[in-house]
């Protein structure tokens, strides 16, 4: 199994220009990896709705696409988004992190941990697209194909749980994320 | 009185490019209008909270939507609403539905939500207006062009 930092190394190597929203643990890490105003750190944010934010975001700029990462108990409490997003495709690709736990929150598993099916679940919802790897190689294999083409796509990452993690913090007041992100949409 | 077609007009009028939304049975009726609007377009959702996130997304990319649910579902979606409208300060206008508003006024109804959804819309600070039968489309436009002016995130509740 990956661990998120390798996980999102790879990730990092193939956005191209594309927008990319990270969501609780991947929040904490992705600064570290790419820091450019199409960088959103959706921290504080509203529980499970990254996704949806991401697919309003692609909706309004069709040709940028957006990356959303995206945590398996952010996943599960808002998997009515992957219907939506089968219903009004756009180019998001949604990376669903799944570790098993509520990671920002001390550990606790997540319903279902290691027996939810994610791919499963975008599948039935209607994406036609849809990845899924456990171990780094294969992901770097992959990525190119996954994050290449039209969305919707759903990549399901399964990566090493861990413990003792901090809630993490932006790097920058939303107020500036936003400027930023709008000044590079020009949408200001 | 509000009826698909003028809603559908006003809010072209006004420059909304896109209604997300899920219905009820009164605001349900406006459907075939907004499917078959040409300026803007109907988003169909499955949840209140993803409407309100899904709208923030198009605003940060430059549109103009607008959020058409019941107030049923503006109780589910308080976390989305407090997030958008108070963290990230996005302008959003909401149309909400009151279910049983003119049925609980005259008695006739003990349904809970025309109790709960202006105290709730006050709790979230989320300001608003309430319109009835005594108005129309023009006044839906109206709070939508003053919010706008103002640039605040503001709903329009519907007595239904």
């Amino acid at each position: 199994m990956m661990s998120l930092h390798e996980a999102l190394e790879i990730l990092a190597q193939h956005r191209g220009q594309r927008i990319v929203i990270a969501t609780m643990s991947a929040a904490g890490i992705w600064p570290s990896l790419s820091d450019k105003p199409l960088d959103f750190i959706y921290v504080p944010s509203a529980m499970g709705q990254g996704p949806s934010l991401a697919h309003g975001l692609a909706l309004a700029q069709p040709e940028r696409g957006v990356i959303i990462v995206n945590g398996d108990g952010c996943t599960l409490m808002n998997l009515g988004c992957l219907v939506t997003l089968a219903q009004h495709p756009a180019n998001v690709y949604l990376l669903i992190i799944d570790n098993g736990l509520y990671e920002v929150t001390g550990g606790q598993p997540t319903p279902g941990a290691g027996r939810t099916d994610f791919a499963g679940l975008a599948r039935a919802a209607g994406i036609g697209r849809v990845y899924s790897y456990d171990k780094v190689e294969a992901w770097r294999v992959g990525a190119a194909e996954a994050l290449t083409g039209p969305g919707p796509v759903v990549v399901w990452l399964k990566v090493q749980g861990r413990l003792g993690q901090q809630t993490p913090k932006p790097p920058r007041p939303m107020a500036e994320q936003i400027q930023r992100l709008r000044q590079a949409l020009g949408t200001e | 009185m509000f009826d698909g077609p003028s809603v559908v007009a006003a809010l072209e009028d006004c420059g909304v490019t896109h209604v997300v939304w899920i219905p009820d049975s009164d605001i349900g009726r406006w459907e075939p209008a907004l499917r078959t609007a040409t300026r803007l377009q109907l988003l169909r959702v499955c949840r209140e909270g993803e409407a309100i996130a899904l709208a923030a997304g198009l605003h940060l990319g430059g549109k103009r939507p607008l959020v058409l649910i019941q107030c049923t579902g503006l109780f589910e979606a308080g976390d989305s609403l407090r997030n958008i409208v108070h963290d990230l300060h996005l302008p959003l206008f909401f149309v909400i539905g009151v279910r049983s508003y003119y049925a609980y006024q005259r008695g006739a109804s003990t349904d809970s939500c025309p109790v709960f959804t202006e105290p709730i819309l006050r709790a979230w600070q989320l300001p608003y207006v309430l319109l009835d039968n005594r108005h129309s489309a023009a006044d839906l436009a109206a709070a939508y062009r003053q919010a706008q002016a103002k640039n605040q995130a503001f709903a329009v509740l519907l007595a239904e």
